[in-house]
């Protein structure tokens, strides 16, 4: 595969969340709105890149007998770095979303990434690969607090169109869920139909 | 040609013996049975409520033929299930909603519910119930602004009144009594009656338990379910101090425990699962009505007993005739 194609398989093929359906946690816990969401995405975007291009790098001296927790203190360094990044960069958007930047070190799509991707492959690719899921999983984010916030609040990034709250279960936990779960069916279907991914949303 | 060829003898699986009733006449027939409550709330709210009625069926229709048409299935509004859910939505409805919110509300109730889980006899949660709850969490304001019976069908005050069940948690049961000059026996009356404010279906009780009376008559229904909720409503009634008949009274109980709880396919199929089903819902309502944060809790009963209903079939089933039980480990 050419780095175009490492990055466009991040984004339709192998979405995190549309596709491989991992890491729903914080798909339906920050895109309440989509500022949360976006600073979330960007900062998943940077550590998944980055435990890429890192694991790659080590490939050769891992054991392989202890690669998951050497995964793990990768991970938990540079989710560490963009932690102190955010909070000293968006206080506010840290302070509802500071506990998820926190809780990246567990998610499923970066250990998944280390272990099927970066840990077989060279440098190069893995970065393209890294930047490929990071930027599927910010998109999804970025879609689904669209929805969201739009519907939920009547508001985008914080500006208000009506002062009302049209449909207030969107902002809650359940309309998270059928959100994400309509959105998903939506994209399958157009796949279907298409018979491709779909460029745009 | 011998005499036996003439009789051949076909081998089939059961069933062998087939009952005339189809899933259209028993829709059908429970929608009959749902009439007094229907003309009920038309006559106590007039014709704001049955407006709300109208509106909900058209659009439970509408989106039935629309989700039917999408997934290219036969449109099959005559087996009057969307009718059906449309009614019973409707009756969960207070008289003076808005009307954009009927209209989410079947379509939550009848494509997302129904239709995204393979349409009738597949959905896990009973689609009425799923369209109220979400419209309730999305809208709390208006659909928790009740209107006051109207003393005729042509009167056109709409007074605002909190319900019995409201009144009861917020300032509590002597509050109540006073609007009914004190008298218990009045307070009854009008519930029993419907005499009261609340959703369009759930004022009558009287009229709602003569529907579930007659489905029981007719055996499309069983006391399974019906009779363990209200009991069970009744008894932690009496044991937590709080009047038994009010609560028995009061709100949707008797519309959920004969009409919503019984649901074929929601609900469990084996005997034993109802009893405990029945049971369930009865404690969870009364657990949401005197410590939760709504004042009703029927609706959020049945939807939570509806996600056990497999369970308690996989979990309850009785011994088949002959079957050796598996032997345990030996010790």
């Amino acid at each position: 595969m050419t780095n175009w194609q490492l990055i466009k398989n991040g984004i339709f093929a192998e979405n995190t969340i549309f596709k491989l359906a991992i890491s729903l946690c914080p798909s339906i816990a920050v895109t309440n709105s989509v500022k949360n969401g976006f600073v979330l995405g960007i900062a998943v975007l940077f550590v998944q890149t980055m435990v890429n291009v890192t694991v790659s790098a080590m490939r050769n001296i891992i054991n392989s007998k202890i690669r998951i927790p050497v995964f793990m203190l990768v991970i938990s360094g540079w989710v560490t770095v963009v932690d102190m990044i955010v909070a000293a960069m968006a206080p506010e958007a840290y302070k509802q979303i500071g506990l998820y930047i926190q809780i990246i070190v567990a998610f499923a799509s970066i250990l998944a990434r280390a272990e099927v991707f970066a840990s077989k492959n060279t440098f190069v690719p893995s970065m393209f690969d890294g930047i490929g899921m990071g930027i599927g999983f910010m998109v999804a984010l970025v879609i689904i607090s669209f929805f969201r916030e739009l519907l939920g609040r009547g508001s985008l990034w914080g500006f208000a169109f009506v002062d009302f709250k049209p449909l207030l279960i969107m902002i809650m936990p359940a309309g998270g869920f059928f959100a994400v779960g309509i959105l998903m069916a939506f994209f399958n279907w157009m796949e279907l139909r298409g018979g491709k991914a779909p460029s745009h949303h | 040609m011998s005499e036996a060829a003439q009789h051949q003898l076909i081998v089939s699986v059961s069933p062998h013996i087939k009952s005339e009733e189809t899933v259209s006449q028993i829709m059908w027939t429970v929608s009959a049975a749902l009439l007094p409550a229907f003309l009920a709330s038309a006559y106590f709210f007039g014709p704001r409520g049955l407006i709300v009625q109208l509106v909900t069926i058209a659009s439970c229709l509408a989106f039935e033929a629309f989700s039917q048409k999408v997934v290219n299935k036969p449109v099959t509004l005559s087996d009057g299930s969307a009718f059906l859910t449309g009614l019973l939505l409707a009756f969960n409805l207070p008289a003076n909603i808005p009307l954009y919110v009927p209209i989410v509300g079947s379509f939550v109730a009848i494509s997302i519910t129904k239709h995204l889980f393979g349409g009738l006899g597949y959905n896990i949660f009973n689609p009425a119930l799923v369209g109220r709850a979400f419209v309730l969490i999305s809208w709390p304001r208006q659909m928790t602004t009740w209107m006051a019976p109207v003393s005729s069908f042509t009167s056109v005050d709409v007074v605002s009144q909190a319900t019995p069940l409201n009144v009861a948690k917020l300032d509590g049961m002597a509050k109540l009594l006073e609007q009914f000059d004190g008298s218990k026996i009045q307070l009854y009356k009008s519930l029993l009656m419907g005499q009261i404010s609340g959703s369009l279906g759930e004022t009558s009780a009287l009229l709602i338990l003569i529907g579930g009376l007659f489905l029981l008559f007719k055996k499309y229904i069983t006391w399974h379910v019906p009779v363990p909720f209200i009991a069970t409503v009744v008894i932690v009634a009496l044991v937590t101090g709080n009047d038994p008949v009010f609560h028995l009274l009061a709100g949707g109980l008797m519309l959920g425990a004969f009409f919503m709880a019984t649901d074929y396919v929601t609900g469990p199929a084996t005997r034993r699962g109802q009893i405990v089903f029945g049971v369930m819902c009865g404690l969870l309502t009364m657990l949401i009505r005197l410590k939760g944060g709504y004042p009703e809790g029927v609706m959020f009963a049945i939807l939570i007993m509806n996600c056990f209903a497999p369970l308690l079939d996989r979990r309850l089933r009785t011994t088949t005739f002959g079957a050796v039980k598996k032997k345990e480990a030996s010790t």
